[in-house]
């Protein structure tokens, strides 16, 4: 078991002849994935890296029975890709692109209410379930399979701890991206609620920032709803107020969002939160000694 | 983006949204004729820079004659004005609004913001006006109102009239509110605002409600289909380094410290000055290169990070995930190329393409630390400028 991915997923890449989602297609087809097909409007009927390409998602969807999707679709046009995705029905669609209108995003996550699809990001690393599923733009090679569920709002910083975690022998059931900005489609709470509910997940990271109060939030569910332990770490404890920090929702505004705020609702509500971004692996390793439970997720020798 | 006030006013103004008469100014002359034009006796002299607390810094007169906004004018402009936005260094005054004065009744708050928890536009309005809205939620919370405003229709009217009349603005001025209100989502939406505060809002003697103040803030996102907001931009309120980023969609924000950091990724960066700081160091600034960076963009980061004189060594951290460190390895080498390198130089590679981009710093010949963590690289930069 596995949380939104696994070795059966299909998955369609939209604006697929784009150069970085080609680099990236390729990198998704080395490591396994199965991608039946394309999206690139005015190049149906023609094939990259072996894969079909065609017109519409709707297209795709019919010929290849696809049920996810990656979109690199520039900013500009990415909350129509969604859209589409949307109105294709597929179960996931997954949002790589950066720097889409915040305003843009409220008109998609409105249109979303009550429809079939999940949408993890945008400007998200992707999603990935360790040797069998690879959906994005993570370096696939630093994941090993295994019991702890990550969950980031950074891209990077996940690649830090799951790079962590691997190195310490323990591997990975799935890694959620969600994203840096601040109208998104999963949060926190959703990817948590899914790793509790997930039978191969024994235990979470949750990689936060600074701005919004997403990691207040997710942190009383966890206190009132989660059976599993679960670290953090938060990124930004030195940012000064009122400059984004390169995220578009990583801004201290009003006295609101900063990092000590957020540690402190999580270390209330039970999360150990890592002092410094190179010891999340330690952190974990140190709760799952006294869970009882670092034998379980050891999954590979050091 | 930031705009000025009189900028924000003027497009308030194309929207139906009433701002008192004003014009900007430039110099003192500037400043009389806009007063002789405007033909009020009482006139206010605004400066204009980007950053709130203008009045209790002194940037802010009320002029009963022509003199008088002479004077005023004289010692706003070229004055450095310090706030607690601008910081301790201040911002020098380069522009100056004079504005008709006008009877005030009563002072309001007006807001536009995108609620996170919600993701929706939220309007909020209280009539702890002249306050700022921060301190009013903090201390009286109840006197704030929200309306949280569906995409699809837009705010509507009831709303607009709902919030009128929850913060007791008199009934016969709540139709004029109310069109004020909607004015201000409409700017509001069609040039993809960030914040649209007006604070205060008033009413006047003559029955009218109008916007005393105006801030308002753009999703940089979305310049791209705004272009006449873009063309609103001065350069003069921005750190140059940041501008120069800005020209290579390089997120760049200068800090005090003397570390210069490059790194791939807004989480990783802000983590890369987070632990500078925990082994004892100074950051000098943020920058993430971003994802779909090329060598060249990659070069210029470099550059702009030795333009900064406080920096006295430079650590890169790169996580390779859509960024690919062998193009991260041929930016610096370029960069070092051109403009030479004498400060210390730690570099941590990860990710995508990582042995590619070992390989040619180890055979670029150039005097490089590797570091083998990020936390093996932050300490080893912060010994190395001590």
């Amino acid at each position: 078991m596995s949380v939104y991915v696994n070795k059966d997923t299909k998955v369609i890449v939209q604006g697929i002849t784009g150069s970085t989602a080609l680099f990236h297609t390729k990198q998704m087809l080395e490591y396994g994935t199965k991608i039946v097909g394309g999206v690139t409007p005015g190049k149906g009927g023609t094939e990259v890296e072996g894969v079909p390409v065609f017109n519409t998602v709707e297209d795709a969807v019919k010929e290849t029975g696809a049920t996810a999707s990656v979109i690199y679709v520039p900013a500009p046009f990415a909350a129509d890709a969604i859209l589409e995705a949307v109105d294709a029905e597929l179960d996931l669609a997954i949002c790589i692109t950066e720097h889409i209108p915040v305003l843009d995003m409220v008109k998609v996550k409105r249109y979303m209410e009550g429809k079939k699809t999940r949408l993890v990001g945008p400007n998200c690393p992707g999603v990935i379930t360790p040797d069998e599923c690879k959906i994005g733009i993570m370096p696939g090679y630093i994941h090993t399979k295994g019991h702890v569920g990550v969950v980031s709002r950074s891209g990077t910083l996940t690649y830090e701890a799951v790079h962590q975690l691997s190195q310490a022998g323990i591997g990975q059931s799935t890694a959620v991206g969600i994203g840096g900005d601040p109208v998104n489609g999963t949060d926190f709470i959703d990817v948590l609620k899914a790793f509790n509910e997930d039978e191969d997940t024994y235990a979470v990271i949750m990689i936060g920032e600074i701005g919004g109060t997403a990691e207040e939030e997710a942190a009383e569910w966890v206190k009132a709803n989660m059976t599993k332990p679960v670290v953090g770490f938060i990124g930004g404890q030195t940012a000064p107020p009122g400059k984004r920090m390169g995220h578009a929702g990583a801004i201290i505004s009003g006295g609101k969002g900063t990092a000590e705020e957020k540690i402190k609702t999580m270390n209330a509500c039970g999360i150990k939160v890592a002092e410094t971004p190179s010891v999340m692996g330690e952190t974990l390793i140190s709760v799952l000694k006294e869970e009882n439970l670092l034998d379980r997720c050891t999954t590979a020798n050091k | 983006m930031n705009i000025h006030e009189y900028q924000g006013k003027e497009l308030l103004r194309k929207y139906g949204v009433s701002v008192p008469n004003g014009k900007v100014a430039y110099t003192i002359k500037e400043a009389v004729d806009a007063a002789k034009e405007l033909g009020t006796g009482i006139n206010v002299v605004k400066a204009q820079i980007h950053a709130g607390g203008r009045g209790k810094a002194g940037g802010v007169k009320v002029a009963k004659n022509l003199d008088e906004v002479r004077t005023y004018a004289e010692e706003i402009l070229g004055k450095t004005l310090v706030t607690h936005q601008t910081g301790p260094e201040g911002k020098e005054v380069k522009r100056l609004l004079v504005e008709e004065g006008c009877d005030i009744k009563q002072e309001y708050y007006v807001g536009l913001v995108l609620d996170r928890a919600t993701s929706r536009v939220v309007m909020m309005a209280s009539e702890e006006g002249g306050t700022e809205i921060e301190e009013v939620a903090e201390k009286t919370p109840e006197k704030i109102f929200k309306e949280v405003i569906d995409p699809i229709v837009g705010l509507s009217p009831y709303q607009a009239r709902r919030l009128a009349f929850n913060i007791n603005i008199p009934k016969e001025l709540v139709n004029k509110a109310v069109k004020f209100m909607m004015g201000l989502y409409t700017v509001f939406v069609e040039k993809d605002c960030s914040i649209a505060e007006i604070n205060p809002l008033v009413t006047t003697g003559d029955g009218n409600v109008m916007a005393l103040d105006a801030k308002l803030n753009f999703d940089s996102n979305a310049l791209f289909r705004n272009k006449d907001i873009l063309e609103l931009r001065d350069l003069d309120e921005e750190d140059t380094k940041e501008i120069e980023a800005s020209k290579y969609d390089l997120s760049y924000i200068s800090l005090d410290g003397n570390i210069g950091c490059m790194v791939n990724g807004a989480g990783l960066a802000m983590s890369t000055m987070d632990i500078i700081k925990y082994y004892g160091g100074d950051p000098a600034n943020f920058l993430d290169v971003g994802g779909g960076a090329t060598a060249d963009k990659v070069t210029e980061a470099f550059k702009i990070i030795l333009s900064d004189q406080n920096v006295k060594g430079i650590f890169v951290n790169i996580f390779g995930g859509i960024m690919k460190c062998d193009v991260i390895a041929e930016g610096v080498i370029e960069a070092t190329k051109q403009v030479g390198l004498e400060l210390p130089l730690v570099v941590r590679l990860e990710g995508t393409n990582v042995d590619l981009g070992k390989k040619l710093l180890n055979e670029s010949g150039l005097n490089i630390t590797a570091a083998e963590s990020m936390a093996d690289g932050a300490e080893k930069i912060v010994s190395l400028v001590k």
